[in-house]
């Protein structure tokens, strides 16, 4: 029998404030263990949550950016659960009533769009973070950093509308690509700036309800998440196609054996005794409000892609490359506007640029060659000033360097000569130092042509125009013939 | 005592004038503190040093000429569930019983803004949650009227503090009469604001949209002064209000010609102590005396107080005390190897917490269980909908509602300890102002035979303490009632 999975993705994204969700302090990773901490996010008796308004704009662009509803109201609300990390015995968060629902990100499928809905975007804290290892003595206790308690977190609740893991990687990477676009999020997975839990299920091929799902967590890369549901989805298959029935459970991913394994039982599974934050009055965000964030959101990726093929031109694989980030995008279009080659500007940026970005592991912010610094060095080879060959070595130079094109040509004496009378001269010296092939030419060897190109760029170190020097050579050759 | 002034803002005024320091005033409230405490029990925690310091400072800023505060030199008393920077904070309970909090609550801040003289932290029940001051971990508080009495609760160490004469003012807290059945027994005035009028940041939460901090005082008019100081917008409470406080102690016309008190009948007249309807029948008529006018108004849905109360304080009480998990302050169990992180939760809280507590933590966790939620709390806060219609009616024909503060005086102390909800029971007639949102205050009304305290209650429009307060010092000059106990 055949098998259908079904995924769905549940995405837990940091906001880049400065502050905490419910008090002032700072949000900054990397600090020293509980530096960052106050009577609110230390859980203090008597302390109490006030809502960072700059998360809800966040929360708010982000839910945008998703195609979502803005709800007019939605309600804070207690997940009640015990822990060492959670000072308050519960989480803020949201739960009947969210802060947005109903949109939706399109995936490129072997080609093809897919659209994966949005559920819903809903606002809440984060927790510390509890240390179980690293210390003298961590067999016997474990220590607690509650710097990261009250850091704001959005959650994005997919439809179930991935079908492998490859589609759920693809989701997440678009999800991640997008929200650091928007400028909400640094996209650092290592920090936990972007974590993520899978519901998976499988079903034959045709079945239309859904199969009992797996809710598989601890999934924080985006290798890890491929791995961690192909592991998952081969389990469920295994189960159902021996007659067995899959149970309802909460998995962890463990990478150092790549399996995912039981963490708790639908049983065992807590009731969160959900209820209406009180400390909190219910989030208003009125039409205008939704209007003035709207209006910070910059073109979005999709849109972005779509115009450099319209307005540019490009091939669609090219405007994909270069929308992979706002910065890469960015650069691209301040490359074209000083070259006015677009097509030049995206084979440099798709190839040389990104590459050497990787290569250096540098920023296309920090790239040491300026958007207009690289539009110079094309126009200097649109207006046939250097050869492509030779504006490789100007590009190195560059890289290296910093200088413009234009400096490192003027200064290298690198410009061609492209002028038919200096030419000439040299194809005379060389025409007359190479008797013999010139004799043998004019006899009908076609292939000596070639070396005399050769002879003729070498003794112009590689600066003759080489249309150019083909065209002068050519004629003195075939001018000497009737002699 | 004798020769100093009483009330507050007599003390403020002499202060400022220069007849007596508030080093002498600190000291002699203080010695009655030490006087009484003994026998009333109603301190958790006396900080006599620091006061002083603090009496003596604003001594050194009077002869500097400096600007003083509208309570300076006033001692006051701070319910121990209300955090005070540097001084122990308990809420009467063995898990925080060496709780000393990193920072202020608001009020407290804002008193000691104002000049006032914190002389101590009073004793209550154990996280407010109790209406006779028996279930607190320091045992429980007599009331100085007669000894044997409770003096109610939860605020029961604040009026006591307050009818002994250890300080003309306290702050207490009221979740669902817990500062105004406390006054009503010990025969002071004791006024809740309206939810949100008052900051609760800082105030260790019972039941979050009920709990609101108040004055206890022997007059309407410190009562005022006190609202003066504390009331108002608070940033870092997000649930207070940004409404215009109004000068409190501008209210004080003495006038209520005119006032329209509307009497819920049919409910004041069910299970009523006979002593407690008698003075609570003469105090309308002294209003009406008085030229008020009083009107019939019905609340059907206020019988239905108790149980949606219960529901409601439990379910957000079982939540708000889940911080209390031995994790980073507060009492954590002695632990052998091989124990558990579950044996440390469950262990520390059983030591930590009281009886009652846990009994409502336990009500609370099941209210809001699966399955439940709809049942219990859902329906709960649909009642409490229909409440607020009922007070809104009753609304547009009077400006204020009057019943009972409590259906009987001051019970004996052990009386009801054996029946939680015959104790729940003596809450019926303060709950629904809470429930609802609404201010409301207990004023003294007279004495029973056995010259036991009886309180009068009178519940205002949203954000109208003014007219509460009018109202009450009104009454009070007309009754002149002793609000002063000789312990």
């Amino acid at each position: 029998m055949q098998y259908e999975t079904v995924i769905g993705l549940e995405v837990h994204a940091h906001l880049l404030t400065r502050t905490k969700i419910f008090c002032g302090c700072s949000t900054a990773f990397g600090a020293p263990p509980n530096s960052q901490v106050c009577p609110v996010c230390l859980g203090l008796p008597g302390a109490l949550p006030v809502l960072n308004r700059l998360a809800v704009d966040y929360a708010i662009k982000a839910a945008l950016a998703l195609g979502c509803e803005v709800q007019r109201e939605s309600i804070f609300a207690r997940k009640n659960y015990f822990y060492p990390d959670l000072p308050k015995g519960y989480q803020i968060s949201q739960y009947e009533q969210p802060l947005a629902l109903r949109g939706s990100i399109d995936l490129d499928v072997d080609g093809a769009v897919r659209r994966v809905g949005i559920t819903r975007v809903h606002m809440e804290e984060d927790a510390g973070k509890s240390l179980h290892e690293g210390f003298l003595d961590s067999a016997r206790r474990s220590y607690i950093d509650l710097n990261r308690s009250g850091v704001p977190l959005i959650e994005i609740v997919s439809e179930p509308d991935m079908r492998s893991a490859a589609e759920a990687a693809e989701y997440f990477s678009r999800i991640k690509a997008l929200l650091v676009w928007i400028g909400v999020n640094d996209g650092n997975m290592e920090e936990g700036s972007l974590r993520c839990d899978a519901n998976v299920s499988v079903r034959p091929v045709g079945q239309t309800t859904l199969g009992t799902k797996a809710e598989v967590k601890n999934v924080n890369s985006f290798r890890y998440l491929e791995k961690a549901l192909e592991f998952e989805i081969a389990r469920q298959i295994e189960i159902v196609s021996q007659g067995g029935r899959v149970v309802q459970e909460t998995r962890l991913w463990d990478s150092s054996t790549g399996r995912t394994q039981s963490m708790r039982s639908k049983e065992e599974a807590h009731d969160y005794r959900y209820f209406p934050e009180p400390d909190l009055p219910p989030l208003v965000v009125d039409a205008a409000r939704v209007e003035a964030v709207q209006q910070t959101l910059p073109e979005l990726p999709e849109a972005r892609r779509a115009r450099f093929v319209s307005a540019y031109g490009l091939p669609a694989y090219d405007a994909g490359v270069l929308t992979q980030s706002s910065e890469v995008a960015g650069y691209f279009e301040a490359a074209v506007a000083a070259s006015g080659n677009a097509k030049a500007a995206s084979n440099w940026i798709m190839g040389d640029v990104l590459r050497r970005t990787k290569e250096h592991d540098v920023a296309v912010s920090a790239f040491p060659i300026s958007p207009e610094s690289l539009g110079g060095l094309v126009r200097l080879i649109d207006k046939g000033t250097i050869s492509s060959a030779m504006a490789k070595d100007v590009f190195a130079q560059m890289f290296e360097s910093g200088r413009s094109a234009d400096a490192i040509v003027a200064a290298e004496g690198l410009a061609q000569i492209g002028d038919a009378g200096a030419l000439a001269s040299i194809v005379a010296e060389v025409m007359a130092a190479n008797v013999d092939a010139v004799a043998q030419y004019r006899a009908g060897k076609q292939q000596t042509f070639g070396f005399l190109v050769g002879q003729v760029m070498k003794a112009s170190k590689g600066k003759a125009n080489p249309q150019l020097a083909n065209q002068v050579l050519r004629d003195a050759l075939a001018e000497g013939a009737g002699q | 005592m004798s020769t100093l002034p009483h009330t507050a803002r007599a003390i403020r005024d002499a202060v400022a004038a220069g007849e007596v320091t508030a080093v002498e005033v600190c000291q002699a409230h203080l010695d009655r503190v030490v006087a009484t405490n003994p026998s009333l029990n109603a301190f958790n925690t006396v900080c006599a040093e620091r006061a002083l310091a603090a009496a003596a400072a604003v001594d050194a800023r009077r002869a500097a000429g400096d600007v003083l505060g509208p309570l300076a030199g006033v001692p006051v008393a701070i319910k121990d569930n209300l955090c005070t920077n540097g001084l122990r904070t308990t809420a009467s309970s063995k898990i925080l019983d060496t709780f000393v909090p990193p920072y202020d609550a608001t009020v407290t801040a804002r008193l000691e803004a104002a000049g006032a003289i914190v002389v101590g932290k009073t004793n209550c029940d154990e996280f407010a949650m109790g209406s006779s001051n028996e279930n607190s971990a320091f045992g429980p508080v007599k009331n100085p009227w007669a000894l044997d009495r409770t003096p109610g609760g939860s605020s029961g160490g604040s009026a006591a503090a307050v009818a002994a004469g250890c300080a003309p003012i306290a702050l207490g807290s009221d979740t669902g009469g817990s500062i105004r059945q406390p006054a009503s027994f010990c025969g002071i005035v004791g006024l809740k604001p309206t939810y949100g009028r008052v900051s609760r940041y800082g105030l260790l939460a019972f039941a979050s949209s009920l709990d609101q901090v108040g004055p206890m005082t022997r007059t309407a008019a410190d009562a005022a002064l006190t609202m003066n100081v504390i009331a108002g917008y608070d940033r870092a409470d997000a649930t207070s209000s940004a409404s215009a406080v109004p000068d409190f102690t501008a209210a004080l016309t003495g006038d209520v010609k005119g006032l329209r008190v509307g009497v819920p009948r049919a409910f004041v007249s069910n299970g009523v102590d006979a002593p407690v309807l008698e003075a609570f029948d003469r105090a309308i008529a002294t209003l009406k005396d008085a030229g008020a006018t009083v009107v019939d108004v019905e609340l059907p849905n206020a019988p239905s107080g108790i149980p949606v109360y219960y529901l409601v304080c439990t379910a957000e009480a079982s939540s708000n005390l889940a911080r209390y998990d031995a994790v980073r302050y507060g009492h954590r169990t002695t632990l052998a190897p091989g124990d558990t992180l579950q044996t440390m939760y469950e262990r520390s809280r059983d030591e930590g917490f009281g009886p009652e507590v846990k009994r409502r933590i336990m009500l609370g966790t099941y209210v809001l269980s699966a399955g439940y939620y709809d049942a219990y709390y859902l329906k709960a806060q649909q009642v409490r909908t229909l409440l607020r219609r009922d007070y809104d009616e009753a609304f547009r024909s009077v400006d204020v509602v009057a019943m009972p503060t409590s259906p009987t005086p001051p019970f004996t102390l052990g009386e009801k300890t054996d029946d939680p909800l015959q104790m729940y029971l003596t809450d019926i007639f303060t709950v629904s102002a809470n429930l609802v949102g609404l201010p409301a205050i207990s004023i003294p009304c007279g004495f029973d035979a056995h010259r036991l305290p009886i309180g009068l209650q009178l519940t205002g429009r949203m954000f109208d303490e003014a007219t509460l307060l009018r109202a009450a010092d009104a009454y009070e000059r007309a009754t002149q009632w002793p609000t002063l106990a000789s312990v």
